[in-house]
């Protein structure tokens, strides 16, 4: 059973300036467990995503809320981003390459692409009471092995 | 992000500088809009050198100015990404319509 180093949980507004803060914020608190320099882009990557999903998506009518609750492990770190927002009717749909809701704003539609491709395992889960989660996981290849499909297969 | 521009020997050359995110995606369309009704070149190369973070959203305003300027038959080129912004222009395909030069 791997040892727990660490834990935090970080709440926002589901603003457009906060995601450089989340970025930098989470980057820092995985820096205890000495990433490369690239694991640490990747994972900051990866957040700015799902945090833009937040802030774009869940909220059309109001400003709501980001939380991000990140457990550190001396290899590995298990990030789970949600929100309370309107949710998505079509997970599947939503994580297809080039699919986005919003073509009119420019978006690439390539956020959760740009996840799986930079973590090494990443879900997309409806909360029971409303909005979703997203659970994402990066394995640190320079401090031991890893074991893949997720810290709990 | 900040935007410099400057056009030389027919190119139009392009800085970004800073942070391409959500964020800052909206004025930097914006400004790069502006700056690509100017006239007296044939070309555009954009210099990511200084570019410190950029995610999908970037890919979007990229892409959003390559359909622009692809009217007007006007080729984009990107040079000196960051191995970041690399790794998203391969994934994504970029360079397929915006290649990179050296």
């Amino acid at each position: 059973m791997k040892n727990l180093k660490n834990e935090m949980t970080l709440t926002f507004k589901a603003i457009s300036i906060n995601e450089s803060f989340a970025r930098a914020c989470i980057a820092a608190f995985c820096i205890q467990s000495e990433p490369s320099l690239e694991e640490i882009t990747d994972i900051k990557t990866a957040i700015s995503e799902a945090v833009t999903n937040c802030v774009v998506h869940a909220y059309p009518q109001k400003i709501g809320e980001v939380k991000i609750h990140v457990q550190l492990y001396d290899d590995s770190v298990v990030i789970w981003i949600s929100d309370s927002g309107i949710g998505i009717d079509n997970i599947e749909k939503a994580r297809e390459p080039f699919y986005t809701t919003k073509p009119e704003q420019e978006r690439s539609g390539m956020g959760f692409t740009v996840m799986e491709s930079f973590m090494d395992y990443t879900d997309v889960i409806k909360n029971e009471d409303r909005g979703i989660t997203v659970k994402l996981e990066k394995y640190f290849k320079t401090k031991k092995s890893f074991a893949v499909g997720g810290l709990n297969a | 992000m900040e935007v410099k521009n400057r056009i030389y020997n027919n190119t139009l050359y392009i800085l970004l500088s800073g942070e391409l995110d959500e964020h800052s995606a909206y004025n930097t369309r914006i400004k790069l809009d502006e700056i690509f009704e100017e006239k007296g070149f044939k070309q555009i190369i954009i210099d990511l050198s200084e570019l410190d973070f950029m995610d999908s959203t970037g890919i979007g305003v990229l892409i959003g100015r390559y359909k622009k300027m692809k009217h007007k038959n006007i080729p984009i080129f990107i040079c000196n990404p960051s191995t970041h912004a690399e790794k998203i222009f391969k994934m994504t395909g970029l360079y397929e319509i915006m290649p990179k030069i050296i």
